[in-house]
């Protein structure tokens, strides 16, 4: 009936898993309380859960975002907690059993459930405000990709009490990863949550693209999308084209575990280096479709602080596509180590160097949107000059790492640890709290306190080179990564620092959450009435804050770059005429998505605990709600034309008031 | 370039590159018995790439995040010197040395990586010195210890790699289960083991010393105890433990290395004096086969 799940599934007794199973219970009974003490069940269910609407749909991918970087932040506290202990004699608090799960779950969820809502959900808020567009190109298929993704998310968080998780690392190498090596659910949990989830992925990358390719405003030319919309389109392509190889990859290993096939297995022929080559032709496009993006959010930071247009932005639109392509001809450095020979170490190493052109090209236009700017240090522009320092010294560190030789010495050490993390911290993790910053107060309609902002950022930008400039040390005295325990005593008092690292790390987060606290509380004093609070150049800043569902009252008509900065510079000149305001068509709500999300989670652990009945059930219910939805008689709302003027005429006072203030 | 890897730091005169001695030095103050204190030819030239490396890209990443840091307070919205532009968006002429500075350096970079990605192969043979022929060590990563076999003394040792001084290191390396990485880091670089597979890694310490090494590529629960040492021990030496090894101890044969092949963590260092004759291919081909992972039930949930 329940195939392989019993009662022994739970590890009843190891206390961390239990203690921290029951904080994460009683965090989500606790919020469940609370909507329903507070009778907001309606509006949670109406606005949020069923809402089609891509600001809320991008609002709750970044919320989940965050949810997870805690988790996984949680993860990499104890893991440096351990290592700094475990020296010498001491086996630390962590059997390796657990320790090796919490690494992998690290890196998943920190990449897969992290990073990528946080991107993704920036990228669904921002990309159609910034086109001048009143949604996606499809609606109710965003929600769904979403809802997939909460179910990936999910399941990996279930596996912390239910069964195992993979520990095999974020990437499951075969043949450790095979049944001979891996009997356990661990890494089953890992595939289903990483399939799920990347089938969510996937579904955002089609919406974006053909958002961006098709759904632009009148004269938004490709030539005239801020550079965000660049970087999106080149990331969402990155996903079109490598995630279906992730779960080809993944469908593969799943045959070998499930159907005794031999694809990457030691025996009949099976090769597992196929997998690790597969495996990074997806991973390697991954870490850009993470960090195009957030070159874009600095973008547009970059351009906004310093009241200038971006410079060279044709150059970084191709140097942007540049590192598009060039991403999918580096993936061999991953495993120089493999002893591929000289000509196949070269030719990959020389690729991978050359993305660091488009990537240089990109930090120099950078220091000239500053120049001969008006450079105002606001809480974004401080996380993209942290980003600058961060980012180009773990790029420098990565091109040593596509060195071959020096590869053979620093590969798989705390070294490369370091490297990735300077990459994807000060790239990825900066940029998503700088757009978080930035977009915060057209999400909301308040901003976040600034003396807390920046208080978070040094504890952020400290916290991050304390913990991993001793990776770095560490890596160079020849410390591998994932070790459980450590042997060498000398490498104690650096284990110590970067610990140390990690408090200052935890007193940012906190921070962050005591600012969005305050925010809330002072919100009126925060509060932002003219949609503008950065005197902004893009087309979002030219909508209230927050935006109405419908995002323009009318659709702007767009005449070049920096398209807002050119209509505030033309009203002042002359008043714009007065509006014709009509009737608006929005897609309707719908519970597809969360249907679909339910169904998949189900579907999954059906399929790791072989619980055959539940996954067919789980795939018909999928299905009826496909046809339920297939057959609906009406898909869009209609917002009166008076709406629509009252909503815009609010807008347009807040403005007035602002200019006749100033 | 193997032999004038290290000239490459110390004769240069660029500023850059002394600013980048003064910091290797400082580092490698703080890393002895690391990849940057290295104790034999093939350590020694990986590292004064990988220095030469990190030299070139300083040269301009240090100017770079200096006009960063630079333009940013100098252009700072409350310094009334400051000339503004506020139209400022494009420069031909800046383009071009944008484009052209990242350019330069990979070029450089590029050829560092085509003659370094061949001169320093892990399959390519060091040069023999009379008196010191290459040595033949075939190694075998299992869970989670590591069985070195010495084809031609006839013997072998498990955790524990015993190796004339001085002379050139033949490495065959195998994996009789999971993926693993052979790694001395006082010696040079890595070279996975892989089940079915065979891959060369050449090495050579130069003087006697003992010096660790370990796996480096994540090989499940025992990966933190798959620890070796390499004892370098000057000729005559080597030829009197090889004597004594070879007077003592089991012998491996398919039984015993069955036996080794089951999973155990934190093995002590022993010899075995004889080894089945081929065991080395008969482990790459399968005709031995692969380790037997966990036995069953060991796992939660399975």
């Amino acid at each position: 009936m329940l195939g392989k799940l019993t009662w022994e599934a739970v590890p009843w007794n190891q206390p961390i898993p239990l203690i921290a199973a029951a904080l994460v219970l009683a965090a989500t009974l606790g919020a469940l309380a609370f909507v329903t003490a507070t009778g907001r069940w309606t509006y949670l269910w109406r606005e949020w859960i069923t809402s089609v609407d891509h600001k809320r749909i991008g609002v709750m991918y970044v919320l989940l975002g965050l949810a997870m970087l805690l988790r996984g932040f949680i993860d990499a506290v104890m893991m440096r907690s351990q290592q700094a202990l475990a020296v010498g004699h001491s086996a630390g608090y962590l059997p390796p059993e657990h320790y090796d799960q919490i690494f992998s779950a690290h890196g998943t969820i920190m990449i897969l459930f992290g990073a990528m809502p946080l991107v993704v959900g920036l990228m669904n808020f921002v990309v159609p405000l910034q086109l001048g567009v009143r949604d996606v190109a499809f609606p109710t298929f965003n929600s769904t990709g979403f809802w997939l993704t909460a179910a990936g998310a999910l399941l990996v968080n279930v596996s912390l009490v239910v069964g195992e998780f993979a520990r095999t690392g974020w990437l499951p190498y075969p043949p450790l990863s095979e049944t001979a090596y891996s009997p356990g659910v661990g890494v089953d949990y890992y595939l289903w949550a990483v399939q799920i989830a990347g089938l969510g992925s996937l579904i955002n990358g089609i919406n974006l693209t053909t958002t961006i390719l098709k759904v632009r405003a009148p004269g938004m030319g490709y030539l005239r999308m801020p550079m965000f919309c660049w970087t999106a389109l080149a990331s969402s392509l990155l996903i079109i084209a490598a995630f279906p190889v992730l779960t080809a990859t993944l469908a593969m290993l799943g045959l070998d575990r499930y159907a005794g096939f031999h694809f990457f297995t030691n025996e009949a022929g099976g090769n597992q280096m196929m997998f690790v080559n597969l495996v990074w032709a997806w991973g390697h496009p991954e870490v850009y479709i993470l960090v195009l993006p957030a070159f874009g959010i600095f973008s547009e930071i970059f351009s906004t602080f310093s009241g200038k247009p971006l410079f060279g932005y044709r150059s970084m639109v191709a140097a942007t596509l540049f590192i598009c392509v060039v991403s999918f001809m580096v993936w061999l450095h991953h495993f120089f180590t493999m002893g591929g020979g000289g000509d196949v170490n070269a030719a990959f190493g020389i690729a991978t160097s050359i993305i660091a052109v488009g990537t240089g090209v990109k930090v120099y236009n950078w220091i000239f949107t500053m120049y001969g700017g008006e450079v105002r240090f606001e809480t974004p522009m401080l996380w993209a000059l942290g980003f600058v320092f961060t980012f180009v010294i773990g790029g420098m560190t990565g091109v040593l790492l596509a060195v071959p030789p020096a590869d053979f010495l620093l590969h798989n050490s705390l070294f490369l640890v370091a490297h990735f993390h300077n990459v994807i911290v000060g790239g990825v993790v900066f940029g998503v709290f700088a757009g978080i910053e930035y977009w915060f107060p057209k999400a909301f309609g308040f901003r976040l306190h600034e003396r807390l902002g920046k208080a978070a950022f040094w504890l952020a930008f400290t916290g991050f080179w304390v913990t991993f400039t001793p990776l770095y040390a560490l890596g160079l005295m020849g410390m591998t990564r994932r070790l459980q325990h450590v042997d060498v005593p000398e490498w104690r008092p650096w284990l110590y620092v970067s610990a140390a690292g990690v408090v200052i790390l935890a007193a940012g987060a906190l921070v962050q959450a005591v600012q969005l606290v305050v925010s809330i509380r002072r919100r009126e004093a925060l509060r932002d009435v003219t949609g503008d609070p950065w005197n902004g150049r893009s087309l979002e800043w030219s909508t209230p804050s927050p935006p109405p569902a419908f995002n323009f009252a009318v659709l702007p008509q767009v005449q070049g770059l920096d398209a807002h900065w050119r209509a505030k510079q033309a009203h002042l000149a002359q008043p714009a005429d007065k509006p014709r305001y009509e009737p608006i068509a929005t897609p309707r709500n719908t519970a597809t998505g969360v249907v679909v999300g339910v169904f998949a989670t189900l579907m999954g652990f059906a399929v790791i605990w072989h619980i055959w009945w539940l996954l067919a059930a789980g795939f018909v219910g999928a299905y009826a709600t496909f046809v339920v939805f297939a057959w609906r008689d009406r898909d869009e709302d209609e917002i009166p034309a008076r709406e629509v003027a009252r909503i815009d005429r609010a807008r347009l006072a807040g403005l007035r008031a602002r200019e006749t203030r100033a | 370039m193997r032999a004038e890897g290290p000239k490459g730091v110390a004769g240069s005169r660029t500023p850059g590159r002394l600013a980048l001695a003064a910091a290797a030095v400082a580092l490698a103050a703080g890393c002895s018995k690391g990849v940057l204190d290295p104790a034999g030819p093939v350590g020694r030239d990986e590292a004064s790439i990988t220095l030469n490396a990190l030299a070139i890209m300083l040269a301009v990443v240090i100017p770079t995040l200096l006009a960063a840091l630079g333009f940013a307070v100098w252009f700072r919205a409350g310094n009334h010197r400051a000339r503004r532009r506020p139209d400022f968006a494009y420069s031909g002429r800046i383009e071009l040395v944008v484009w052209s500075i990242p350019l330069l350096v990979i070029l450089f970079l590029g050829g560092l990586i085509w003659v370094g990605s061949h001169s320093l192969d892990p399959a390519r043979p060091l040069p023999e010195r009379p008196g010191a022929p290459t040595e033949e060590i075939q190694v075998v990563a299992l869970d989670w210890k590591w069985l070195f076999i010495y084809p031609r003394e006839g013997l072998a040792s498990v955790n524990e790699v015993v190796v004339p001084a001085g002379a050139p290191l033949r490495f065959q390396i195998t994996s009789a289960s999971v993926m693993n990485a052979f790694f001395v880091p006082r010696l040079g670089g890595m070279i996975y083991a892989m089940n079915g597979m065979r891959t060369t890694l050449h090495l050579q310490a130069d003087a006697p010393g003992a010096f660790e090494g370990r796996s480096a590529q994540f090989s499940g629960d025992g990966f933190a105890d798959m620890r070796f040492t390499v004892r370098s021990v000057p000729p005559a030496e080597f030829a009197r433990w090889a004597a004594g090894a070879r007077a003592a101890g089991p012998t491996l044969d398919a039984a015993a290395y069955a036996a080794l092949a089951r999973q155990s963590r934190g093995v002590a260092p022993f010899t075995y004096r004889g080894v089945q004759p081929g065991l080395f291919e008969q482990v790459l081909s399968q005709a031995l086969p692969p380790g037997p992972g966990p036995a069953a039930g060991q796992h939660g949930g399975s």
